[in-house]
């Protein structure tokens, strides 16, 4: 089989890409190793609504719920609230994430795309060294799908960079590891996503709880990997249950590991680009990595489209790509990387203390750069190193 | 030798992002454990529900 773009990975990120590259009239395959695209969900499914209608025009269909803001509270249990558009980039939808990546996968088939389900990338398939195409598995036989491009869109585990030469493996330092149960609880707020800090809660990462409508809940949390022990995520967050809701109605069990490494050296190769998880694009702060992905995958669509057609698929004629998303999504999550860095060696009693100093502020129509602008002026010793992430 | 407890892993794949030497892959539900292991212990450590053990019997 012959196409221009083999796209590996049925995610938001291989999807848009897909989509975006059939639009341009490229002939492109979308092959995802799973049977059911977006099953089982690893994520807590909150976006910003204004980024994601910037990409996508919202569908009820894949909403579970719409909310006001976001309560995050201190180890000691102390608070403040912020406003749905200014909290980033995981706060304002809650998504079902079965059906959403379902419809993405759709919209690229609608565009022209070829979708491929349970057919797994065994390898690429390389003349003279360089890319021509990908080897997979599909319904257990081998099947070679030649192409100028390929775009590992394979998350989380993508193999597809490391098969061209860029080393994406992550270190323990460069993941949270999660877990998450989808549960039923009177407690659940079904106005505000919440966010709970502490190291005895979740070391170096936080316990979420983002709302899905009428008391149902995705209560999750993520744990540096570097300050992780063998299934930690999962014990920590039934403890975690026990405590604050030992009455919840666990309907579902998510785990999964999110890239925290900030940006990689490079996410292109001869005939090759990355994006979103492969790409280690999800947000070192918030984890946060579905519009990333899209994001990514629209300019890696684009830039692919123009390639093939000018007849330069090498690095060369990437290269408008990495320079794209490092300079649009790469400068936030260049700083959220510095953040994170900080962020996971304070005490519980140095988050107690910054959200004491900032509770006398109204930082509810404040975004995280705001707040942050904020909290160095309170606490200019703590924070000193910080300040350029503001200026 | 990396031992996958097929009862309690959660095909995530967070241990195959973290493997050094792409010694694991996730197959629909499960993980295949390949020759090139190096036994060193990251994707145990790293692994969210603990279903992956290095038996220490074949070191
Ligand atoms: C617990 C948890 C909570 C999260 N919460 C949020 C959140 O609230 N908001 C947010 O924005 N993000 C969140 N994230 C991150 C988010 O889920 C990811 O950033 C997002 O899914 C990345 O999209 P993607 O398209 O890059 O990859 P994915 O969605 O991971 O898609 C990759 C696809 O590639 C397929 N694949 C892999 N290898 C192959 C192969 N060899 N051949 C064929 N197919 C292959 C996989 O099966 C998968 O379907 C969370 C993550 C976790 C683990
Ligand atoms: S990290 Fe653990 S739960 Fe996830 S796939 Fe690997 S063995 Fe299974
Ligand atoms: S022990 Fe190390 S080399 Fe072996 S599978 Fe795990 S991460 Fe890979």
């Amino acid at each position: 089989m012959r196409c221009d773009v083999v796209v590996v990975g049925a995610g938001p990120g291989g999807s848009m890409a897909a989509k975006t590259a059939a639009e341009k009239g490229l002939r492109v395959v979308l092959m995802e190793k799973r049977q059911e695209i977006g099953d089982p969900v690893r994520c807590a499914e909150g976006v910003s609504k204004a980024r994601l209608s910037s990409m996508i025009k919202p569908d009820p269909k894949w909403i579970a719920a719409e909310v006001r803001g976001a309560r995050l509270y201190a180890p000691d249990g102390s608070s403040i609230v912020m406003s749905e558009d200014k909290s980033g980039d995981e706060v304002g939808y809650v998504l079902e994430r079965k059906i959403f990546d379902r419809a993405l996968a759709m919209e690229a088939a609608r565009a022209g795309a070829k979708v491929m389900v349970k057919t797994r990338a065994l390898d690429l398939l390389k003349v003279d060294g360089s890319v021509r195409g990908v080897r997979a598995m599909r319904y257990g036989e081998i099947i070679d799908i030649e192409a100028d491009v390929v775009i590992g869109a394979d998350g989380v585990e993508s193999k597809v960079g490391r098969w061209a030469g860029i080393d994406t493996s992550l270190k323990p330092g460069d993941i949270e590891v999660c877990a998450q149960f989808l549960l039923y609880d009177k407690s659940i707020d079904d106005e505000y996503c919440e966010f709970f800090l502490g190291n005895e809660l979740a070391p170096g990462g936080y316990v979420w709880s983002f709302p899905k409508g009428e008391n149902l809940a995705n209560v999750g949390l993520g744990v540096i990997g570097s300050r992780s022990e063998p299934g930690a995520p999962v014990k920590l967050l039934r403890r975690f249950v026990e405590r604050r809701m030992p009455e919840a109605r666990i309907v579902e069990m998510v785990v999964g590991g999110v890239p925290v490494s900030g940006p990689i050296e490079r996410t292109i190769a001869d005939g090759v680009l990355l994006v979103g998880d492969a790409a280690r694009q999800s947000d070192p702060i918030t984890g946060g990595g579905i519009l990333n992905a899209m994001q990514a995958g629209i300019m890696a669509g684009e830039v692919v489209a123009d390639a093939v057609s000018s007849g330069d698929t090498s690095v060369e004629g990437l290269m408008v790509y990495e320079k794209r998303w490092r300079e649009s999504i790469g400068k936030q999550i260049s700083r959220h990387l510095d953040l994170k860095e900080f962020f996971i060696k304070l005490s519980d009693e140095d988050l107690n203390n910054l959200m004491h100093s900032i509770q006398s502020e109204d930082v509810s129509k404040m975004d995280l750069r705001g707040m942050l602008r904020v909290l160095i002026r309170l606490n200019p010793k703590m924070l000193w190193e910080l300040r350029h992430l503001v200026m | 030798m990396i031992t996958v407890n097929r009862y309690v892993c959660g095909y995530c794949g967070a241990c195959v992002g973290v493997c050094p030497v792409c010694a694991l892959e996730l197959v629909e539900t499960w993980i295949e454990v390949s020759d090139g292991c190096i036994e060193c212990g990251r994707c145990v450590k790293l692994c969210p529900t603990g279903a992956l053990s290095l038996e220490e019997a074949q070191r």
